[in-house]
């Protein structure tokens, strides 16, 4: 059977049969970074030109419609606009530091994808602490953000800096201890274990009302660590024109935009393997027949199909609620979803120890 | 000289170049983010040494916690855009020597218990290095787990919390 497993099994050995080993090594690596790139591109066309066409439905309208069929090129029109102009750096700015952020910023995103599985058996690295390096390096992107804010030499963009950073470190505690009390139940943080641990059913059902609680907060708190509404404060345009990319233009305020798709893409992937089994197809405990049925969908298609439905749910968010204020949102974290989690994550061992789940 | 060599060769001239930068930089937002270049390869070279719990843990303490810190107490107190006063020419030399006399330090030091140098066959012996057993050695009570230290470090730590609450705690204005 054709699968991505068996497509990159054979890549592999017949580059080892064909060069020496570390020739044999170089080449995947290039192979890898080319598809990353490419899994970039397409992510950021794709994901920009759904952003629009959600908001049009929302709002009862068609949304692009004139470049290719159904306004399905559109933002790859946006894109070649966006490489064509002039990117400039305002007089006043730190040059070093201005034109480093956004590689920052890309760079990152880029680091986190290293672990998440994309269909059966395909995944870059399966890393020993898999998860507890997502947390790791995600906790990296805000220096990007106060980087581009600070060297932009704008007070617009330093204050949307200061509120992105605040915002970024305070909701990194909600997401961490979600992912934690996933992590009791499954007693491993390989991303390749978490998902083999949902072979009978995936942790939303299996782990009862704690696991719901700790994915509704994770859904909340990604969605403020990506800086998107209703906590998009950090580029709030009605109070700081942009806030921190104010000052870019052409290609570099392309790559921002794209990191912010990347990171939504990437958010969505961790959180669909961690409560939506990533790529395992959805099993029902002993249903033998229900099971084999299941697995005759391709496994990526699965893992795409959850990704996407949690992507359209964090589009949604952001063309229902209205956007808070710096003080709610700080308050929203400190004084009610960090508490909730802790408590969760109390309950979630209770049940992990005394083995009460599915 | 394998390839595995030319990665270390790569990263310590990295880690070493970054750290010089950060402390001849004139201006001290760059001193912070050469400081954060610096710690990212230090997190590298745990990944190349293979410990990858100890990588996470540096990036997720020195990367994404202090520098942060430290980034927004710059931001909150120093004024930014200026360049710094250059440092006295004393406080120079003297630094200078200090660095000087703790590179020969380790160099003695290297030279002297050239015996602890890994040998090849020691490559066979590997510790387990998986979370699971670093979580029960922290916690484990027997000869030599690490539960005492955890819990005083822990103390240490919500001393520090309260601490900071107690400071930053403003009293209403009706109460005295």
């Amino acid at each position: 059977m054709l699968s991505i497993e068996n497509i990159t099994h054979s890549i592999d050995v017949w580059l080892y049969g064909t060069f020496n080993p570390t020739a044999a090594l170089l080449l995947e690596s290039l192979i890898v970074g080319l598809c990353a790139i490419t899994l970039f591109a397409v992510l950021g066309l794709v994901l920009v030109l759904m952003e629009r066409k959600v908001s049009a439905y929302m709002q009862i309208r068609l949304g692009p419609n004139r470049v290719g069929p159904g306004g399905a090129l559109q933002t790859v029109a946006d894109t070649l606009k966006l490489a064509m102009k002039e990117g400039l750096t305002p007089d006043g700015a730190d040059k070093f530091l201005f034109n480093l952020a956004p590689f920052m910023v890309i760079v990152v995103a880029m680091l986190i994808l290293v672990p998440v599985a994309f269909a059966k058996g395909t995944q870059i690295w399966d890393i020993n602490i898999g998860v507890l390096y997502i947390s790791a390096v995600s906790s990296l992107s805000v220096i990007g953000i106060l980087m581009a804010g600070w060297a932009s030499n704008n007070k617009y963009s330093l204050l949307g800096a200061m509120r992105s950073g605040a915002q970024i470190v305070s909701y990194e505690l909600s997401a961490g201890l979600s992912i934690i009390s996933i992590v009791t139940l499954t007693g491993s943080l390989r991303i390749s274990d978490i998902i083999d641990s949902q072979q009978d059913g995936w942790w939303l059902f299996k782990g009862h009302i704690p696991a719901m609680i700790s994915f509704v907060i994770f859904i909340i708190a990604v969605t403020a660590e990506t800086n998107r509404a209703p906590f998009d404060l950090a580029e709030a345009e009605s109070e700081l024109t942009a806030g921190f990319h104010t000052e870019y233009s052409g290609m570099k305020f392309a790559l921002f935009f794209l990191a912010e798709y990347v990171n939504i893409f990437i958010v969505c992937a961790i959180a669909a393997t961690l409560f939506l089994g990533g790529w395992m197809p959805l099993h029902i405990g002993h249903w033998t027949a229900f099971n084999h049925a299941m697995d005759y969908i391709p496994s990526s298609l699965w893992f795409i199909g959850k990704t996407f439905f949690l992507i359209f749910v964090i589009m949604w968010f952001r063309w229902t609620f209205p956007r808070l204020r710096i003080d709610q949102l700080l308050s929203l974290e400190w004084k009610y979803l960090l508490p909730l989690s802790l408590f969760n994550l109390l309950l979630m061992t209770l049940i992990s120890i005394k083995g009460w789940h599915f | 000289m394998n390839a595995s060599a030319v990665v270390f060769y790569i990263l310590s001239a990295f880690i070493l170049a970054t750290g010089l930068l950060a402390v001849t930089s004139r201006k001290i937002f760059r001193t912070a983010i050469w400081l954060l270049f610096s710690l990212t390869g230090v997190a590298g070279l745990y990944f190349w040494l293979g410990m990858q719990f100890i990588a996470a843990v540096q990036v997720v303490v020195y990367v994404g916690g202090i520098v942060v810190l430290i980034i927004f107490s710059i931001f909150l107190t120093q004024q930014s855009g200026k360049d710094l006063p250059s440092p006295l020419r004393r406080r120079t030399v003297f630094s200078a020597l200090a660095a000087c006399i703790g590179f020969a330090l380790t160099c003695l030091l290297l030279s002297r218990y050239s015996s602890f140098r890994v040998k090849e066959s020691d490559y066979d012996f590997a510790p387990d290095m998986s979370i699971s057993a670093i979580g029960n050695q922290l916690l484990s009570t027997s000869e030599h787990g690490y539960v005492l230290p955890f819990e005083v470090i822990s103390i240490l730590l919500l001393a520090a919390m309260i601490g900071c609450i107690v400071i930053a705690m403003k009293s209403k204005p009706g109460d005295k």
